[in-house]
């Protein structure tokens, strides 16, 4: 079997569909000849060709605006924007354009399309290319929002995304783009949208994470000798798969969710609140949050500082076990 | 009825031409010594780009975007911004920086991921790096009206490249410009790639000066590898916005020599023969040709002026390189102006998980945790 990272794997859910369907079309900055700055869209354009493999004007407001009206006219674009931090001039039309058609239009009009965005940090660059934007997705009525952790599950939802009668944001961890080399089947199977994966089964703690934060946790987890914790991986984010998460806090009692976006209105927050109101009685200990700090992401000197790692998953966990009734 | 409403043509503008022969009717009024400074500069600027790849390939700074073929552009131009006009860069104009007197040490500290190389002395007139494509030019059109309304002499002056003419904050500022007769100078470095697009794909128009046009002022293309014409449209643009005339487009056009930043590979999308014609075009060798003519150039001082540059880099470099590290705490200082309640207890917690992992490493054996404890490279 391939044994692919998240970027190739990507890029061979891409192939695959493309191939299957001719309506769908690829846009964005650099995607072309120089298959994308992170090379997710290798080869396609000579696979191709240009009339669907399309190299944009550097306009991210353009890229997704497009996609829209072509989505509109029935074909699938699949945009890409280069970073997170360029998804923000794009905003008026994933908020006010592309998540609202079907219900502006009461289903006369839908928006199929899929954005896809590299994110968080891990790459030692610039400002604007380490941020975790994905509350102000998930906030937005109309609008799915994926993030897969590896290479198997990127394929596997970014044909689900493809294929989604809605509006998708597929968000792909740059931190783990190739750190991750896993078995990956040629052949077509799909994750479904909506769906948590439990890593790792445990009776003691559950530790609720997604994206590049899977694999701080996993191995934070191989660390932890004495005390069973569940890993649960979200992968979508909007819709929360809230039936995976009560029906382990009620086999724990106990809560740790962690994600490098900033702690407050982050994910987290949201998993709290679904807690609170569906599996309060069967809590044991107050719900530890390993976030981002209410800061902005600092340059790469200082970096370290802010994103979470495996100690800071560990920590809480020993206080959740430590404030445990 | 038919009939034509408006026409419109582009002037393009070079002075100095590869020979380094010069066009004694267009030439701007500079001195000898002005002269000098500027190729002074621009070897300043080429020294610190070279410095900068070798360190960033050493790990010793982070992604770094490299100014090397541009020179002419950067110097040239800012050579005609006075000291309180305020200029809002894009991400490449460390030749910029450097001419408006912004301690070099700063820059590099800046480009190793040090947040605080941004922190701009007072008396330099310059806003921090733009990293998002697009977006200063509408802030430099702002200061302008400011200006205008405070009724200041000064006036605005913004760079970006060929791929910001496709944002929609870009038109936007070109249109408020227009609009507000705003004293506001718009420089673009036409490097003929946005990353690995060619400017041809970027736009259908012949040239970007022209979309000046649209928004009811004049652009003007220059050669951008010609200190002398871009000094020149700079000059008289400036004039022109300090007078009340309002702004201008100047396209200086240029190349990259250069990858996109260091984390591109430009071989994968320009031809090798391509970047060897422009390096013929060096804009440092072209003003050195002139200068070698005006007899104002010797080898003695070409080698002077190279020592001198790479003293004041070497220095630069010690000098960012001494700096400590920031404590984990002191991440929260810029948020506000002061500290919210919430930030006060997360930089409380901060101190404690940073103090837990000290803590954890010296007592190494004694360790109280309930799950163990980990040592992260």
């Amino acid at each position: 079997m391939l044994q692919l990272n998240i970027v190739e794997a990507v890029n061979l859910a891409l192939k695959q569909e493309m191939k299957r369907d001719k309506e769908i079309v690829l846009l964005g900055e650099d995607i072309g000849e120089d298959g994308g700055v992170f090379r997710v869209t290798d080869n396609l354009s000579k696979l191709y060709g240009n009339e669907r493999v399309i190299d944009t004007p550097l306009a991210e407001s353009g890229i997704v605006g497009v996609s829209f009206g072509m989505a509109l006219a029935g074909l699938k674009p699949i945009a890409e924007i280069q970073f997170e931090g360029f998804l923000m001039p794009a905003l008026d039309q994933i908020i006010n354009h592309v998540s609202r058609i079907r219900n502006r239009s009461k289903g006369r009009y839908t928006a199929p399309l899929v954005i896809r965005c590299p994110i968080g940090g891990g790459i030692k660059a610039l400002e604007h290319h380490s941020d975790s934007p994905e509350t102000y997705f998930v906030h937005t009525p109309g609008l799915k929002v994926v993030i897969p952790s590896n290479p198997y599950d990127a394929k596997g939802l970014m044909i689900s995304a493809i294929r989604d009668p809605d509006p998708v944001i597929f968000f792909e961890p740059k931190k783990v783009y190739r750190a991750i080399k896993q078995e990956v089947p040629e052949k077509e199977y799909l994750i479904p949208i909506g769906k948590a994966n439990v890593v790792k089964e445990g009776g003691d703690v559950t530790l609720i994470t997604y994206g590049a934060a899977v694999k701080t946790a996993y191995e934070a987890v191989q660390h932890i000798s004495n005390i069973s914790v569940e890993l649960i991986d979200l992968r979508t984010l909007k819709p929360i798969d809230t039936e995976t998460i009560i029906k382990s806090v009620k086999k724990t009692g106990k809560v740790v969710i962690a994600h490098e976006a900033q702690k407050t209105l982050g994910v987290a927050a949201e998993i709290i609140a679904r807690i609170n109101e569906k599996a309060f009685y069967s809590l044991e200990a107050p719900i530890e949050r390993v976030t981002g700090y209410d800061i902005i992401v600092p340059y790469p000197k200082h970096e370290d500082y802010y994103f979470i790692n495996q100690q800071r998953i560990i920590n809480a966990v020993d206080k959740v076990m430590k404030n445990s009734i | 009825m038919k009939k034509v409403l408006e026409r419109f043509q582009v002037e393009y503008l070079q002075i100095l031409n590869e020979n380094g022969n010069c066009d004694k009717k267009l030439m701007p009024s500079l001195t000898k010594k002005q002269i000098k400074e500027m190729y002074e500069y621009m070897v300043l600027t080429r020294v610190f780009d070279d410095k900068a790849l070798k360190l960033q390939r050493q790990g010793r700074l982070g992604t770094y975007a490299p100014t090397r073929g541009q020179e002419a552009s950067q110097i040239g131009s800012v050579f005609a911004v006075q000291d309180d006009d305020m200029v809002f860069p894009a991400f490449r104009e460390n030749g910029v920086y450097l001419a408006r007197k912004m301690p070099m040490e700063l820059l590099f500290q800046f480009w190793a991921g040090d947040e605080r190389g941004m922190n701009i002395p007072k008396n330099v007139n310059m806003f921090p790096v733009a990293i998002t494509v697009g977006a200063q030019p509408l802030h430099a059109v702002g200061y302008a009206i400011a200006l205008k309304y405070k009724k200041m002499k000064a006036a605005a002056v913004t760079y970006f490249g060929d791929g910001a003419t496709s944002e929609g904050d870009f038109h936007e500022a070109m249109n408020f410009a227009g609009v507000y007769k705003a004293p506001c100078v718009f420089i673009c470095q036409n490097n003929q790639y946005a990353i690995s697009v060619p400017v041809e794909e970027q736009t259908a128009s012949r040239t970007l000066a022209q979309k000046a046009i649209a928004y009811g002022f004049d652009g003007i293309k220059v050669d951008g590898n010609d200190p002398f014409a871009v000094y020149k449209a700079t000059y008289d643009a400036l004039r022109k916005a300090r007078s009340g005339k309002g702004p201008t487009l100047i396209e200086c056009f240029t190349y990259r020599i250069g990858d996109h930043t260091t984390s591109d590979d430009a071989k994968k999308y320009r031809k090798e023969k391509e970047v060897k014609e422009w390096e013929k075009k060096d804009p440092i060798l072209r003003l050195k040709k002139y200068m070698k003519k005006a007899g104002m150039f010797s080898e003695r001082y070409e080698n002077e002026v190279k020592k001198i540059a790479e003293g004041l880099v070497e220095k630069a470099v010690a000098k960012a390189e001494s700096i400590q590290r920031l404590k984990p705490e002191e991440i929260f200082n810029y948020t506000y102006a002061s500290l919210t309640e919430e930030l006060k207890e997360q930089k409380e917690q901060i101190k404690l998980e940073n103090f837990t992992i000290a803590e954890k490493k010296k007592s190494a054996g004694k360790n109280t945790s309930v799950v163990g404890e980990l040592e992260e490279a």
